[in-house]
């Protein structure tokens, strides 16, 4: 039971040693929760919405519907009180970090819709999550439409826009990327230019604590080579 | 603290920063038998009485209710330790000790929990909160430093409570000072001969087209 792609004996992030460990070998004496912890964090922490970790999310729930069963069992064959409590604990963790990690999306998904159906973000959300949006933007559509937009004169009809005469569409709430994030180094990833114009960089050390504008950041968390707390 | 009122940007609830904390592995005693338990987050025991074995805190606390086990408070709470920190902290005004990155929370869920594990549990608990004390006012003090040429800042071995605490005030007074100090953002609604003055808001700035 339990099984996953690798679970270690627990491993937290001060065991990251410093040095030049590639990903894979994080990865592998890190624990599903672990990384889903991780995901969750990142969600959290990021203004715009991050790829959908889909391989992740099914291991998750592969696990969480073994151990609903292997407690089904243990509650048929008389196993312990203490010991059902403890797993019942395990799951209901895990059971949080994973809605806590959805939920965090729909919600920014409910807020920047029209922004990511418009750009290639959407290709970061789930299938569910793209359904999701498509029906959200449609209700939200036809619900401004009927309460406002019919009211409105001619010009001042769009949802995207604020008069006929605006260049782009000005009315689409987007993620402000300009925002400054905590952000933690697990390993060195050395000299690093904050600005386009270069005049800023950061020597960024391993497991050192900085807050950093979002916007600069945004590959390394991409690539998961810092995390942000 | 200031600009908890906005949700926007307290990313995490003091519960949520908990959570984490609760995740960090802790030395426990048993007193009972039992057999390994394989769970989704590791694989713990097996534990026999009296010999001691490493569980995440949230099982040792939830063993220590149920009154099965002792928690070995950790190395970096113990008096001795603590008074150095707390020395170290004094004297370094811009530096912040190592400790664990968990450690207001952990430190919380024992004196809690397992009080009757902690050896000196008065001197520690006073020890840790005036170490809080002296960390936090450093980052008061640093917050001082922030300037319109601020891009990053450096606050290692800040922990997870303190960043939370932060958060809010340290990324509105960054921000604003970004927004007040890059020129591209300003001049531009006067090359295009607008006479719409830049309004301070809050919200996701956007250049307003001149109709």
């Amino acid at each position: 039971m339990a099984s996953g792609s690798g679970s270690g004996s627990g491993s937290g992030s001060e065991r990251w040693s410093e040095g030049l460990e590639t990903e894979a070998a994080m990865a592998m004496e890190t624990t599903d929760v672990e990384l889903l912890k991780r995901a969750w964090r990142n969600e959290k922490a990021a203004p715009e919405i991050l790829q959908f970790e889909a391989a992740l999310v099914l291991r998750a729930r592969e696990q969480i519907q073994l151990l609903e069963e292997t407690l089904e069992e243990f509650t048929e064959n008389g196993v312990d009180d203490l010991v059902v409590s403890l797993y019942q604990m395990d799951l209901d963790r895990t059971l949080f970090l994973l809605r806590s990690y959805l939920r965090i999306r729909l919600q920014k998904i409910e807020k920047y819709m029209i922004h990511i159906s418009k750009t290639n973000l959407w290709n970061r959300l789930s299938e569910q999550e793209q359904r999701f949006a498509k029906r959200c933007t449609d209700i939200m559509e036809k619900h401004l439409e009927q309460s406002v937009l019919s009211r409105l004169p001619y010009g001042y009809q769009s949802i995207l826009k604020q008069s006929i005469s605006s260049e782009e569409d000005d009315m689409v709430p987007e993620p402000q990327l300009d925002t400054f994030v905590f952000c933690k180094t697990k390993s060195a990833v050395g000299a690093f230019q904050l600005d386009d114009t270069g005049d800023e960089i950061v020597d960024l050390v391993a497991d050192d604590l900085y807050v950093l504008r979002y916007k600069s950041i945004k590959g390394l968390v991409e690539g998961g080579r810092i995390d942000l707390v | 603290m200031a600009g908890q009122s906005n949700p926007d940007l307290s990313v995490f609830s003091a519960p949520e920063v908990e959570f984490l904390a609760e995740d960090e592995m802790v030395e426990i005693v048993p007193n009972i038998r039992m057999e390994a338990l394989n769970m989704i987050c590791g694989d713990y025991g097996p534990f026999f009485p009296q010999i001691a074995s490493k569980v995440p805190l949230w099982l040792a606390v939830a063993l220590k209710k149920r009154g099965k086990c002792t928690i070995r408070t950790p190395e970096w709470m113990s008096v001795e330790r603590l008074t150095q920190v707390l020395e170290a902290e004094r004297e370094s005004p811009r530096e912040f000790q190592p400790l664990p990155f968990h450690y207001v929370e952990i430190s919380r869920l024992l004196f809690d929990h397992a009080h009757d594990d902690i050896p000196d549990l008065y001197m520690a608990r006073s020890l840790i909160e005036d170490i809080r004390d002296v960390r936090f006012h450093k980052v008061e003090t640093g917050l001082e430093t922030i300037s319109g040429r601020t891009h990053a800042v450096k606050l290692k071995n800040l922990s997870a409570m303190e960043v939370n605490i932060v958060r809010p005030f340290m990324v509105r007074a960054l921000q604003a000072f970004y927004k007040h100090d890059s020129p591209h953002l300003i001049q531009q609604p006067r090359a295009m001969g607008s006479r719409q003055p830049q309004v301070v808001d809050r919200g996701p700035r956007r250049d307003l087209r001149p109709r």
